[in-house]
């Protein structure tokens, strides 16, 4: 075969260039396999996350009318808008109503059953499967049948009744339209929750424990001195990712109340998607993105810095 | 590749889809073979069908056209999902828009104007469709979508249900001159408390689709804005009235469910139904008696009230005029007589109970007489305006207070106002 032949031609030609050294080295061979392996995620970042984020920049100093196809820069007139805008008090409220019930309700109730469910008692393994099964149900069907319940004349009223109770009209009122999205939110995620925080009570080590009681320690003592502290990286982990969900919600108020009675219910993510899709402010829609944007991410960071404080140890 | 290099190729990469994405909803004519694709709110199977034989009849005389496909979206998020796709960069060749959007895609410029195509067609008879029924879709004297439907409500009835509650039937209070809103609101009281059964249920409403409404308080001679779109009809007295009554109807008569309780006037759960003639083929062969009849007399006296669609030709599409040619050979009078079973044609040697009942086995003609023909001829389109979907939402949010058993009904009505009027004056 010629294979040697077409190597040494070049090489023949050129002869001072035997002494440079070879452009592959093993560091080079290092670096670029190094590049190799993480091109995937780095390219799927940058197409899925970091070109997106960047696109929703640019449209938020546009205005973007979809039917006439017209695309104009107007600098921060969105951001203006966003200024004046008389519903933004009201969706911004609405939206930390839903995080604070969300993050409140969700944590305490995980928590209780994690507490619970790590007893060794006959069962738990059942209970365990049955308060998780709701995370991998579809939420848009687990919502549409809490609907069906929530309906005046439905499942949860109809409880009541046979306990003399009249119930309210859910997801009509005021008041209890916010208290259902989140308790619907809650019973659908509170599984995810609990799953982490058994996790982590299951390794603290049990010596701790039985020094505590034969240091005569009462159980709430424990609980608060030994069990908080020690699974304090868990309570940021899940605290971090239910604040930032919470923000996100969207299917179940899109489902449930459409934003309503009033705009009791309409929060960022609703706002943003009426503002985007349905009354064509696409530019608009982009800025109201990047508040929420920005929101997550100095909640984020925020409770990041506060680990220290309240996180016992990391690993 | 140093990073300084890598920086700049990125940049590039981004700015240069950041142009691309930028430029979305081009114009290019193509010439070549077409595809086109339709987006329709319906998904039944017989709509369907009848749509893709008149496809395929316009395919076997038109080589370049390769293929024609109905599109069916959600009929909830239809519009939204359209403006979705045109936002996308996805938009069909043509598209079914309803009335209530329909100001802002005739006056958007998304649209192409189909005046000459339509009447430069052979046996077109263009001059066949009724003037009252283009407005809505003209623009600058121009038109811009077909009114493809144009389908009166009326007031759909289980006459079995209202006959086990004791009550006379629409037909004999029709005869007696007392088919008006009082009558009706009493009936439909009577039969949910002797029933259990919802009495009279305003389709699609659910508290929430208010423009519905409007084939309610049309009878007092309420409407929601004005003719001119500038002023806002809520705090009217007549509308006051209209409300108040009701609101007493509702939450005293118990004649409508309340919110949040649903009923299916088809699955037998309502005694009575406002809705289109379009949804009879929703009856069941073998299910309850039920009757067609017209609205109720309001205070006004009768009154029609219809509802609108048409179809249209997107700009950006790369075959807009392949399309339009095909809605010229969709609408023509042949098809259009064919696709009356389903959507009343804007066609007025075609209005008429004979040529209508050829087509609606389920309706008798006196049926399509009272409902459908003199419906067309005296009815209110359903509102619309020009950004109707924000106005909508505002109505709805500002409506949502009155749907409690102790509202104050005029002062809803006038916070309503207070919240449309600035996007109305706009």
């Amino acid at each position: 075969m010629t294979r040697t032949d077409t190597r040494v031609g070049p090489a023949t030609a050129r002869p001072t260039l035997g002494r440079r050294r070879p452009y592959w080295t093993g560091r080079r061979r290092d670096q670029l396999t190094g590049y190799l392996f993480i091109a995937p995620q780095l390219v799927g970042s940058a197409v899925f996350v970091i070109l997106p984020l960047a696109l929703v920049v640019w449209y938020s100093l546009h205005e973007w009318n979809v039917l006439a196809g017209t695309f104009t820069f107007v600098g921060a007139d969105n951001y203006a808008t966003l200024a004046d805008d008389p519903n933004l008090g009201s969706v911004l409220r609405a939206t930390g109503l839903f995080s604070v019930g969300l993050v409140v309700l969700n944590l305490a109730l995980a928590l209780l059953l994690a507490v619970l469910l790590n007893q060794k008692l006959r069962g738990t393994t059942l209970f365990r499967t049955l308060f998780f099964s709701p995370v991998v149900v579809s939420l848009v069907a687990w919502t549409i049948v809490w609907g069906f319940l929530l309906q005046d004349n439905g499942g949860i009223n109809g409880l009541l009744d046979t306990i003399g109770v009249a119930g309210p009209n859910w997801l009509r009122g005021e008041g209890t339209a916010m208290f259902s999205v989140v308790v619907v939110q809650v019973f659908k995620n509170v599984g995810l929750n609990m799953v982490l925080f058994l996790a982590a009570l299951q390794a603290v080590p049990g010596e701790l424990y039985e020094a505590a009681e034969v240091d005569g320690a009462s159980r709430m003592r424990q609980f608060w001195r030994i069990t908080v502290p020690l699974i304090s990286p868990t309570i940021l982990l899940t605290s971090i990712i239910t604040v930032v969900g919470s923000l996100q919600v969207f299917a179940q108020i899109a489902v449930l109340t459409q934003g309503g009675p009033g705009t009791s219910t309409t929060v960022l993510v609703y706002y943003l998607y009426q503002q985007a899709f349905q009354f064509h402010h696409f530019g608009y829609g982009a800025t109201l993105s990047i508040v929420l944007f920005g929101i997550v991410l100095a909640l984020t960071v925020l409770q990041w810095q506060l680990r220290k404080r309240w996180v016992f140890h990391e690993s | 590749m140093s990073s300084g290099k890598g920086t700049r190729v990125a940049a590039a990469a981004l700015a240069g889809m950041l142009a691309l994405s930028a430029c979305g909803g081009g114009t290019a004519q193509d010439s070549g073979p077409a595809s086109l694709r339709v987006t329709v709110w319906s998904a039944n199977e017989a709509h369907l069908k009848l749509f893709n034989e008149i496809a395929d009849e316009y395919r076997q005389n038109n080589p370049d056209v390769t293929a024609i496909t109905f599109d069916p979206l959600p009929f909830e998020n239809y519009t939204t999902t359209l403006t979705t796709q045109i936002a996308g960069g996805n938009a069909p060749d043509l598209a079914w828009v309803f009335e209530s959007s329909a100001p802002d895609f005739v006056a958007s410029g998304a649209l192409v104007p189909l005046d000459e195509t339509l009447k430069k067609t052979e046996g077109y008879e263009y001059d066949d469709l009724s003037p009252a029924t283009l407005k809505l879709w003209q623009h600058d004297g121009q038109l811009y979508a077909y009114p493809f439907s144009t389908s009166p409500f009326g007031v759909f009835v289980n006459t079995d249900l209202l006959k086990r509650a004791g009550q006379k039937t629409p037909a004999e209070l029709i005869d007696a001159g007392q088919w008006t809103w009082e009558t009706v609101f009493a009936a439909a009281g009577a039969t949910q408390a002797a029933t259990g059964k919802a009495g009279l249920v305003i389709r699609d409403f659910d508290y929430k689709g208010w423009d519905y409404l409007s084939t309610y308080w049309t009878g007092w001679g309420a409407e929601a804005w004005s003719e001119d779109g500038k002023t806002c009809g809520f705090a009217s007295p007549e509308m006051v009235e209209a409300m108040t009554t009701l609101h007493r109807a509702i939450f005293t008569g118990k004649a409508l469910p309340g919110p949040g309780t649903t009923a299916d006037f088809f699955a037998g759960d309502a005694a009575m139904t406002v809705t289109q003639i379009s949804r009879a083929s929703l009856l069941e062969d073998d299910g309850f008696a039920w009757d067609l009849v017209p609205l109720p007399v309001g205070p006004k006296g009768p009154y029609a009230v219809v509802g609108q669609a048409g179809i249209g030709v997107l700009k950006s599409s790369p075959h807009a005029e392949a399309a339009a040619d095909f809605l010229a050979f969709l609408t023509n009078p042949t098809n259009s007589a064919k696709l009356a079973q389903f959507f009343p044609p804007p066609r007025q040697s075609q209005l008429t109970a004979q040529t209508l009942a050829k087509t609606n086995p389920k309706l008798k003609p006196e049926q399509l007489q009272r409902v459908v023909i003199d419906g067309i001829a005296s009815g209110v389109v359903k509102p619309s305006h020009t950004g109707q979907a924000e106005i909508s939402q505002q109505v709805r949010a500002g409506l949502d207070p009155l749907w409690t058993p102790n509202a104050n009904v005029r002062g809803v009505l006038d916070d309503v106002c207070a919240k449309i009027q600035p996007l109305l004056a706009k």
